[in-house]
């Protein structure tokens, strides 16, 4: 109690879910204190789904499982219906029930033995268990599935079953760390109605985690946390209702929309400039108008007003926060492609890779342009790493050509590999050596040297403001820091073609759009560009899509047109997210048909 | 190109190197692991303890004690009334031997008899109940060679002067040590060579590498020079240490030694890579250089003679490089072998070291999956 002596903490009603009060906790890493969570006050309601909204290392996890009593607090306290977790730990893991990011599920069990072995943990009583299997299979469509192993589900059916062994024993508040992470848009809304039930039906209190900005706009409430902060909290609608009238789309005839939005994110006044399909779409600082923005070397710029977006909410108190804009990126266009500018920079015919019985990817088709930005969609498992493999050479085909800069890099002699970059989701570097000999390393790899490899390093250390860093260890960077550094040893012999795998997964908001305005500079400087991507906005930076599933190809096309297509009575103006969805819908409509 | 070697060979030292606790992992372990060894790993048996059952009571009898409990190898630590004891101190493992003399030794000695004396040994380890009664031969043959000489007695047909080359008190020490150089050189280049490309898989930077435009034999190269490097420079300290501390003396000539330390730093080199490319993760890769190790140890003739196997396993040592090097290396300590002498040794670790090589280079882009 004494933790409490310099804090009025008031009497509330027990039925509180949650109450957080100066919740602190601090790590040790390598000799340097990192502080997880920095004095985090908050209350949640009972009933409602709470979202804790961040990106990777804000502290969501850490929190979690402190709320779960799985990690010791170093200062504060937290109440889970009035009951102080650091006392009576117990009675608190007796409410609630927690699902952490990789579910304990047993691979080599079945759907129903997986059910009875956590129903056996919880103690669920024998006589209860039929009724409670029956709904908890109903409600995720995972009846038809009992007898199937669990390790052969798919990622969206894997993250179900883990929620039914979660809520075998209904608890009072349930904790779920990222539960739609890595699952595709068809089973993230599914799961999203799953949870929905819950808290309707069961009148359960849901804490729910999630660095998807989007999602945020589906809880009741919210919990914004940055770099172990809470930088606010309240309805999502009250975010975003605080951006109206700040939100537009931007056209200007005649400016490429790549031109236009580097343009407008340098323009005072400017909180924040997305490319969406062909138009710019920007959130403006609070108080100035639209008439006010004058960017410079633009005529005719037209601007009509949009709804505003959670997102833009997060940005605006993120900017608030960091200061200043991100500059504009100065990339100097790559002088290389000329003259092969006629010559398609990537083509794939009828491409086929089987592993034993296994399609993974059928017969696909498509070319890339040059100075084109190509995105590759796609659930879990439809194929497009695969692809994404093979193109670069580190996986062999099966059957079908390929052809990178008039190459098949697998059969290719190794210079061939010398005019593509290549990005891999998890930032691939080397932890130990620090940021000065990885930019060493890989600038050697590509056979620079002598004063042109000294010059690329400091070309990187400049451009990517990476000099302050240059002797720290790049394990121990921040992750944004970690996705320049990789994006710059990609970049340190000026390929023509770069190879981006999910190039952004995990960095917060700020970070995605400086790398964004990065691979626009590029793209504009003639660098062809191939993107995998689960983030649906992003799909719109592209100038052309290929979406897949199950291997094949479902549709290609722009942005625009796919959301053209996806346009009903019922979704007057769809998303990206809505026309993926359609896309797969028609897809296992026509499937059953067959 | 040859940048981007360095480049490669510089990285693959700052990955090992550069990190604390891999730095420590060089270093402590091996060198606890020599202590270890070294003072441990003996077939030499000293202070045995033994019991007396001295049924005679005379001063003969009381002679034939005295050699044995004044011999290093042996420690009376009991004397027994009644042969009851006799079964529970060996069961309590109180005692090794029990040394019986028959109430009849004196008569029988005196009387130009052959003089009943009974050893009975613990024979649950039966090659130190071996060892046992072979030293204790050796205490009664020359007890009674003594006897026989002072009594006028006839002297023995023949009398063995056995004097053994190399290594002149049969010290187990010299033959072990040695071959805890090739030992502790195998251990530390499998880890460092068998971990590093899973390491690299793990975090994703093979894949990054494999896509520049640097060549599978440069990588090959760069990933074998660093731990060639470092498992020559730990073997130097662990033949140092043998030479200096454990004072086994180092006769042959350093260039045979070397020259077979880095073939077959190569050899082992190779088949790290292989099992390094093999795995995808570095849990798997530990699991695989294990699965080479003790086998590799058991089958090298380290503690065990090769000839002593079965025929069919005799042929699989041949694919051992830990098998040659022992050779070798025991080879240079204790004698002064030549080039010619040691060529067979050095072919066949050659060989394993092209074959193993050239498959792990194969095996880098094979298994790109």
């Amino acid at each position: 109690m004494f933790a409490m002596a310099n804090m009025p903490a008031p009497p509330e009603p027990a039925a509180t879910p949650l109450r957080l009060a100066g919740v602190t906790k601090r790590f040790r890493i390598a000799k340097r204190e990192i502080t997880a969570l920095g004095d985090v006050h908050a209350e949640t309601s009972p009933g409602l789904v709470t979202g804790l909204i961040g990106p990777d290392g804000a502290g969501k996890t850490t929190l979690m499982r402190l709320v779960a009593g799985l990690l010791s607090l170093d200062e504060g306290r937290i109440e889970v219906f009035g009951t102080d977790v650091s006392t009576e730990a117990l009675k608190v893991q007796g409410m609630i029930s927690y699902m952490p990011q990789r579910f304990g599920l047993y691979e080599d069990l079945t759907v129903q033995e997986n059910l009875d072995l956590y129903a056996d943990l919880n103690g669920v009583p024998q006589a209860d268990r039929s009724a409670s299997y029956t709904e908890l299979l109903h409600m995720t469509g995972l009846a038809p599935f009992t007898s199937r192993l669990a390790g052969r589900l798919s990622g969206g059916m894997k993250q179900k079953l883990g929620l039914a062994c979660t809520l075998i024993r209904p608890p009072r508040l349930l904790l779920l760390d990222e539960p739609t992470v890595g699952v595709d848009p068809v089973s993230r809304r599914e799961l999203w109605q799953i949870v929905d039930h819950l808290v309707r039906q069961a009148g359960m209190s849901v804490l729910l985690s999630t660095a998807y900005l989007d999602e945020a706009e589906r809880c009741d409430e919210v919990l914004l946390l940055h770099e172990g902060q809470l930088i606010g909290s309240g309805q999502p609608e009250a975010f975003t209702q605080t951006m109206a009238g700040r939100s537009f789309h931007a056209h200007a005839p005649g400016v490429p929309k790549r031109a236009l939005q580097a343009v407008l994110t340098a323009t005072p006044g400017v909180t924040d400039a997305l490319i969406q399909g062909e138009a710019v779409r920007l959130v403006l600082d609070e108080g100035t108008t639209p008439e006010t923005i004058q960017p410079p070397g633009v005529s005719g710029l037209a601007l009509s007003p949009v709804a505003p977006r959670f997102e833009d909410r997060f940005v605006d108190l993120l900017r608030a926060q960091n200061g200043a804009k991100p500059r504009a990126a100065l990339s100097p266009p790559p002088s290389g492609g000329s003259s092969t500018a006629m010559r398609a920079a990537i083509e794939v015919a009828h491409l086929t890779k089987r592993f034993g019985a296994f399609t993974a990817v059928d017969d696909i088709s498509f070319t890339v342009k040059r100075g084109e930005i190509f995105g590759l969609l796609g659930a879990n498992g439809a194929g497009k790493s695969t692809t994404f493999r093979m193109l670069c050479g580190l996986l062999p085909a099966t059957g079908g050509q390929l052809k990178v800069d008039g190459y098949d890099l697998r059969r290719a002699a190794a210079a061939a590999r010398g005019r593509l970059g290549y990005m891999a989701q998890k930032f691939s570097l080397y932890g130990d050596l620090s940021v000065l000999q990885n930019l060493h390393f890989f600038a050697a790899a590509y056979g620079l040297r002598g004063a042109r490899r000294n010059e690329r390093i400091n070309w990187a250390l400049s451009e990517f403001e990476l000099a302050p860093f240059a002797d720290a260890t790049s394990r121990d960077l921040p992750l944004g820091f970690k996705q320049r550094l990789a994006l710059a040893c990609a970049l340190m012999h000026e390929p023509d073609i770069l190879f981006l795998d999910e190039p952004t997964s995990g960095v917060d908001p700020l970070a995605r759009r400086e790398f964004w305005q990065r691979i626009n500079a590029l793209a504009e400087g003639g660098v062809t560009v191939l993107v995998t991507t689960h983030f649906m906005d992003e799909a719109e930076y592209c100038d052309h899509l290929v979406i897949m599933a199950q291997g094949r190809i479902l549709a290609t096309g722009t942005s625009e047109a796919l959301k053209h297509a996806a346009r009903s009575s019922a979704l007057p103006d769809p998303t990206m997210e809505d026309a993926f969805i359609a896309l797969i819908h028609a897809d296992s409509g026509q499937e059953q048909a067959a | 190109m040859l940048a981007r070697l360095l480049a490669l060979i510089v990285k693959e030292f700052l990955t090992i190197l550069r990190d604390s606790k891999s730095r420590a992992v060089l270093i402590g372990p091996p060198l606890i692991q020599l202590m270890v060894f070294g003072y441990a790993a003996s077939f030499d048996l000293n202070h045995v303890p033994f019991a007396v059952y001295d049924q005679d009571q005379s001063s003969y009898s009381r002679d034939l004690v005295a050699d044995f409990a004044g011999s290093p190898t042996f420690q009376q630590v009991a004397v027994l009334h009644s042969p009851e004891r006799i079964r529970s101190l060996i069961d309590s493992r109180k005692v090794d031997m029990v040394l019986d003399i028959d109430p009849r030794y004196t008569r029988d000695l005196l009387t130009n008899r052959p003089a009943p004396v009974q050893i009975i040994v613990d024979g649950r380890n039966s090659n130190s109940a071996l060892l046992i009664l072979g030293y204790a031969n050796d205490i009664i043959t020359s007890a009674s060679e003594e006897w026989s000489k002072s009594h006028g007695g006839v002297a023995p047909l023949a009398r063995l002067v056995s004097r053994a080359l190399y290594n002149p008190n049969l010290d187990s020490h010299w033959f072990i040590i040695p071959g805890i150089v090739a030992l502790l050189t195998q251990v530390i280049t499998l880890l460092v060579v068998g971990l590093s490309v899973a390491r690299e898989r793990e975090a994703g930077t093979f894949d990054q590498i494999l896509v520049t435009p640097l060549r599978p034999l440069d990588i090959l190269i760069g990933k074998s020079l660093p731990g060639l490097v470092i498992g020559l420079v730990e073997g130097s300290v662990v033949i140092l240490a043998t030479h200096f501390w454990f004072d086994v003396p180092l006769e042959g000539g350093l260039a045979q030694l070397y020259t077979g330390m880095f073939l077959f730093t190569a050899a082992v080199t190779g088949i790290g890579l292989m099992i390094s490319s093999l795995a995808t993760t570095q849990q798997q890769a530990l699991l695989g250089a294990f699965l080479f190790m003790v086998p590799s140890i058991i089958l090298s003739g380290f503690a065990t003679p090769i000839a002593n196997m079965p025929v069919a396993v005799q042929y699989l040592t041949w694919l051992n490089p830990m098998r040659y090097v022992l050779d070798v290396v025991r080879d240079c300590f204790l004698g002064q072998p030549s080039f010619a002498m040691l060529m067979p040794d050095y072919a066949a670790m050659a060989a394993l070291a092209c074959v193993s090589l050239a498959a792990a280079g194969w095996l880098f882009r094979k298994r790109a999956v």
